[in-house]
């Protein structure tokens, strides 16, 4: 469980992170998504007791980080692979962890086996690994300790398809045996796939924050006409939030019948009336982050 | 992935009850990290190595009455001296330098507590190294009578053991404090050894600095540590310059680590 409440960081009269209030609830996936530069990192930083914030709180099993007793037992945090060092190997790095934490040879063993390092790979030094290894490595790392939350900043950054794949295999499992997980990415996909819930973030602000199924919803229809231009004038006249999509066809706040009514009364033959797909989260998420300024209802879900 | 099965890596029962690490134990993890990496192995490797080029050295030179136990053992306390502060500085400094704070203060959010464990690390290497050269000068000490005319006394005595031991843990102290209040590796190696040395060159060119440089070059207020001349005005000297030197870094570097953000 973290509960990220009212927190706020600044710097000088740049505001990094502006009154950021979340929840990430145990057994869920919570995707933490933003452009580069909103703010993911420094939060991820606040809750982790690494950057002090200008005001409000985080914590962790309703604890506050730095009161944790050996927090790497209760969270796993990954905040960047690179961020080892170069002349020490995988086993040793996660050898250092494991007597820090007091676990055990085995459970070294145990992640090394766990990310596919065991074997000669956990003998080369970190600085020889592609960044691919390291993200495996940082897995292992923030599991080392067998917590009940995990914290990853970016953790696909570098892993091939296959790799990503695995990952999200890892996080589903952690989540669905009552863990809770928090991940961020600047790619929508990413996320797309394994989270259960988003939190998104433009210009250190929370732009929306709910279920994916719910956000995805609000991505709306998706509708194409044979004729754009009167399609798009019908649909405004008939008082619709119309977003034109980039193939020609339109993505609309309403339902189907609203879209249809206003289709028929100004004669255009409609070619595509569905729900919007997983595209149209991406379009939120474009919309979301750019327009979120002028747009103070998404934030009402927050 | 087949282990994702068979291993409990993914499980999240919760552990009943976790309590902080012990200062033992981040001590001694603090301790393995000086030593596990290319850098801190050779450093320590080269410690021991030229302290025992300097008790060679000190059979084929000098005269036969300085060939002892207490001469030798003193003679190799010199390299380490040197070196060994850079110990203590790269403990600090390697940590910022190669981003591991991320996860050290991750696993241990009291930052003051990562500290105290790497002074105490810093302490207890000194304490090895001093010990070590007590093998390298019994080496010597049995060698020399073989090879030259030597004094080859034993007496020794424990004061005197303290007295070292002290000087090289101020040393390493010093080294350590000039790593937290800098935060840089290059600048801290730099200036742990040019500012003392400039402090030193300039008392003893400008006179009016004379009396100030007794009192606050710490090259000259240690010696009496190793030459045994400690008067109650030797100790006065050497904690003014120590509170100069240690106490003054060590609180800026504490207060640097304590409020920065670990990026």
């Amino acid at each position: 469980m973290i509960t990220v409440e009212h927190l706020t960081k600044r710097y000088g009269a740049f505001t990094a992170v502006n009154d950021v209030s979340f929840t990430c609830v145990p057994g869920t996936v919570t995707g933490f998504l933003g452009p580069n530069g909103a703010g993911k990192s420094t939060t991820m930083r606040m809750i982790s007791g690494l950057t002090p914030p200008s005001s409000g709180t985080a914590t962790v099993n309703g604890v506050a980080f730095r009161d944790l007793p050996n927090p790497g037992r209760h969270i796993g945090v990954l905040l960047d692979a690179s961020a080892q060092h170069s002349g020490r190997t995988g086993r040793e790095i996660l050898s250092l962890s494991a007597q820090l934490l007091g676990v055990g040879r085995k459970r070294v063993d145990a992640m090394l086996e766990l990310v596919g390092l065991a074997g000669p790979a956990e003998k080369r030094r970190v600085g020889n690994y592609s960044l691919g290894m390291r993200q495996r490595l940082g897995l292992a790392h923030a599991l080392l300790g067998d917590p009940s939350v995990l914290m990853l900043d970016e953790p696909a950054n570098g892993l091939d398809p296959e790799g990503i794949f695995w990952m999200r295999g890892v996080l589903r499992d952690f989540a669905d045996r009552g863990g809770t997980v928090m991940l961020s990415s600047h790619l929508l996909r990413e996320v797309e796939a394994v989270a259960d819930h988003l939190v998104v973030i433009g210009n250190g602000r929370i732009v929306a924050d709910g279920a994916k199924d719910e956000l995805l919803h609000a991505g709306g229809l998706y509708v194409r006409g044979l004729e754009p231009a009167t399609l798009e004038k019908a649909l405004t006249e008939a008082g619709l939030s119309v977003q034109p999509t980039r193939d020609g066809g339109f993505s609309v706040a309403a339902d189907a019948e609203s879209v249809g009514r206003a289709a028929l009364a100004a004669g255009v033959v409609l070619l595509e009336l569905r729900r919007a797909d997983s595209g149209g989260l991406e379009e939120m998420f474009l919309r979301l982050t750019s327009h979120h300024d002028a747009d103070d209802s998404t934030k009402d879900a927050a | 992935m087949s282990a994702l099965a068979t291993t409990p890596a993914a499980g999240t029962h919760r552990p009943a009850r976790t309590t902080r690490p012990s200062l033992a134990r981040l001590t001694a993890v603090e301790l393995r990290k000086a030593t596990d990496t290319r850098a801190g192995f050779w450093l320590l490797t080269i410690i021991a190595l030229a302290a025992l080029g300097m008790v060679l050295i000190q059979i084929f030179t000098g005269s036969a009455e300085d060939r002892r136990f207490a001469e030798f053992f003193g003679g190799a306390q010199l390299p380490v001296g040197l070196l060994l502060p850079v110990v203590g500085i790269l403990a600090v400094t390697g940590e910022w330098s190669q981003r591991t704070t991320l996860s050290t203060f991750a696993l241990e959010p009291r930052r003051e507590r990562v500290i105290a464990a790497k002074l105490s690390a810093a302490v207890l290497m000194a304490v090895g190294v001093v010990v070590a050269s007590l093998a390298w000068a019994a080496l010597a000490n049995v060698v020399a009578p073989l090879v030259t005319d030597a004094d080859a006394s034993w007496s020794f005595s424990a004061e005197g053991l303290g007295r070292v031991v002290l000087f090289q843990v101020v040393n390493v102290l010093v080294g350590t404090a000039f790593g937290l209040a800098l935060l840089n590796t290059p600048l801290a190696i730099v200036l742990y050894f040019l500012l003392p040395t400039l402090w030193t060159i300039l008392g003893s060119t400008i006179s009016a600095l004379e009396t100030p440089a007794e009192w606050l070059d710490l090259s000259s207020t240690t010696m009496p540590l190793l030459d045994g001349d400690l008067t109650g005005e030797a100790w006065a000297q050497l904690g003014t310059s120590l509170a100069l030197w240690l106490a003054l870094p060590l609180a800026l570097g504490l207060w640097r680590v304590l409020r920065s953000e670990v990026k």
